[in-house]
């Protein structure tokens, strides 16, 4: 046996294309079930999440602004890069979660799927949501799905890596930049997944990852004027639940209730608003483009 | 105040300045950039900030709509923020400028003498600062000549620095050193002893035009400058640290420097300003957050 010493991994956040420590210094331990200590993440505070909100927001508009091609083949990428990290990601989802590790592979092979499921979706949804409508009068009239701007969510506690894959990717896909508080306890696989994205062309801001408390957090996400959309899927607790919508509602955000997710095409038209233009008939060629 | 030197005593004046020391200079401003100000001092800080600010804009692509929409944010930036001190734009837009700011009580100040290379003929640039005071202009922004400057032709930065404070009148005049071009913190500490011997009332760091505006360290060394001015000569001359300051923080930073080395003399804008325009909607939205304890963003300050 080799008397090396491992080099153990530091988890740190993804926030803005890098990789930071907590802007307040902590950290905190990881375990898995049976209580064997897996690594140490960082420990996100209120101001890590407002830079993370601030990178969003400076990723929003050119990530939205991106063809929908361009962004169905980041996904894509992503997921090519997580195939061939797949034994690496099954390891961590097999330690943090106590899973058998066929059952973890399982997981990230869904993942890995999800994701090139959303990269099909880029340049889809707009025709299955959208349309020309018809009305009575010498115009063209269409609606179009819309990204809603940054999204904040608060990721699956007990799902930590398919459960974040599916609540990220149509957020994404769509056009809006998110924040994601990945799941305390199980934080190391979404963590990792910052890695992947990171390395698979999508600019730097669009997906931001916080380790931490969401007790802690996500009340200064859920009342931050410049967040769009709350995604409480991952939260446990119904009265945490309700005094973060309360929060949210201050600052008109759309909000997720915790639940089950609907279908992926329910899931795509959460973070998108309508927008319905008026064309005079004869003027839009003129007018070159849809705006 | 006219200068009462000749070209060649302050010349010699200036050369005969001490060296600065730049690492104690550096790990100076460095020490006070790291103090913290928070909650009700932060409000106060905030609110001096947002009153000494220039809200300026120098485009090429300047409407007389444009100035006139910055001119009512600069009276009422937002709710009961108060009035920013001047709003800062080129000649050809003074009068529009001063039109809609009649009465208000925010200054006009214009940007003259062939802003922002001063690479004209001194006619010229004379005839420009009369032109923008006439316009109605309340302060006078001139730069110097760095080409001369740089070429150890200081009587002549001298001569044309006494020139323009005489074409200018009544009105205020600062003087943009443009350290950025100057390079080392030798030549800005000569630099402005040399303007302030000159007549200057304000001293400014930059244009904002060119690679390097605004850093700590320069103004922390022009504040210094003014403070031994007064020291020597009894007469108080502003500082206008302007381009590259963007948030609240750069900007209490700045108001920290000037307490620590200058102390409250000098706090207020009739003394100390910021030439800057996209601070005020970081000012702003920092303000928002002290009211209503949450985060704000840029939905709820105007577009620029």
């Amino acid at each position: 046996m080799s008397d090396r010493l491992r080099v153990k991994k530091t988890y740190k956040l993804y926030v803005g294309g890098k990789f930071p420590r907590s802007e307040s210094g902590r950290s905190y331990a990881v375990s898995s079930p049976d209580g064997t200590e897996l690594a140490n993440a960082a420990l996100a505070s209120r101001k890590d999440g407002r830079d993370a909100v601030a990178a969003a927001r400076k990723a929003q508009r050119p990530w939205a602004g991106q063809t929908a091609y361009l962004r169905g083949q980041i996904l894509y990428r992503a997921a090519e890069m997580l195939e061939g990290r797949a034994g690496q990601f099954a390891e961590e989802v097999a330690e943090t979660g106590g899973v058998e590790p066929g059952a973890a592979l399982a997981v990230v092979e869904a993942a890995i799927d999800r994701l090139v499921h959303f990269a099909g979706w880029t340049d889809k949804y707009t025709s299955v949501l959208g349309g020309a409508n018809p009305v009575a009068g010498p115009y063209f009239n269409h609606t179009t799905p819309e990204p809603l701007g940054v999204i904040a969510v608060v990721a699956p506690q007990d799902d930590p890596f398919l459960g974040f894959v599916e609540a990220v990717a149509p957020a994404i896909a769509t056009g809006n930049t998110v924040v994601v508080l990945a799941s305390e306890s199980k934080p190391l696989p979404a963590l990792s997944f910052g890695e992947v994205l990171a390395t698979s062309d999508l600019p730097g801001g669009v997906v931001n990852i916080l380790s931490g408390k969401a007790a802690e957090v996500a009340p200064h996400l859920a009342a931050h004027a410049d967040v769009n959309g709350l995604d409480l899927s991952g939260v446990a607790d119904a009265d945490l639940a309700a005094s973060l919508e309360a929060a949210a509602a201050e600052t008109l955000k759309v909000v997720r209730r915790p639940g089950k997710p609907g279908t992926s095409l329910d899931l795509l038209r959460q973070w998108t608003e309508y927008k319905t233009v008026w064309h005079p008939a004869g003027m839009a060629a003129a007018a070159g483009g849809a705006y | 105040m006219g200068s009462i030197l000749s070209g060649a005593e302050a010349a010699s004046l200036v050369r005969a300045l001490p060296g600065v020391d730049a690492v104690g200079l550096e790990a100076r401003a460095a020490g006070l950039a790291t103090r913290s100000v928070k909650a009700e001092s932060k409000a106060k800080a905030i609110d001096l900030a947002i009153s000494m600010i220039d809200l300026t804009t120098l485009e090429g692509a300047d409407t007389p709509g444009k100035v006139r929409s910055l001119a009512s944010k600069a009276m009422r930036p937002d709710g009961d923020a108060p009035a920013t001190a001047a709003v800062c734009v080129y000649p050809a837009m003074v009068a529009v400028a001063a039109e809609a700011l009649q009465g208000s009580g925010v200054k006009v100040a214009s940007v003259a003498t062939g802003f922002p290379a001063g690479q004209v003929p001194l006619d010229i640039r004379l005839a420009d600062t009369e032109a923008a005071v006439r316009a109605g202009a309340d302060e006078i922004d001139m730069v110097i000549s760095r080409g001369a400057f740089l070429a150890g032709d200081l009587e002549r930065v001298f001569h044309e620095i006494k020139a323009v404070k005489a074409a200018s009148g009544d009105a205020r005049l600062k003087v943009i050193l443009e350290t950025g071009e100057l390079v080392t913190y030798d030549d800005v500490r000569r630099a402005s002893w040399l303007a302030m011997y000159a007549g200057a009332d304000f001293i400014k760091t930059s244009t904002g035009k060119v690679g390097v505006n605004a850093t700590l360290p320069v103004t922390l060394l022009m504040l210094q400058a003014v403070r031994d001015f007064r020291a020597l000569t009894g007469t108080q001359v502003g500082v206008k640290p302007a381009g590259g300051i963007r948030n609240t923080k750069d900007a209490i930073k700045y108001l920290v420097c000037v307490n620590e080395v200058l102390g409250d003399d000098w706090l207020s804008n009739e003394w100390f300003r910021f030439g800057a325009s996209s601070l005020l909607n970081d000012l702003l939205m920092q303000r928002q957050k002290l009211k209503t304890g949450h985060y704000s963003g840029p939905d709820y300050v105007t577009v620029d």
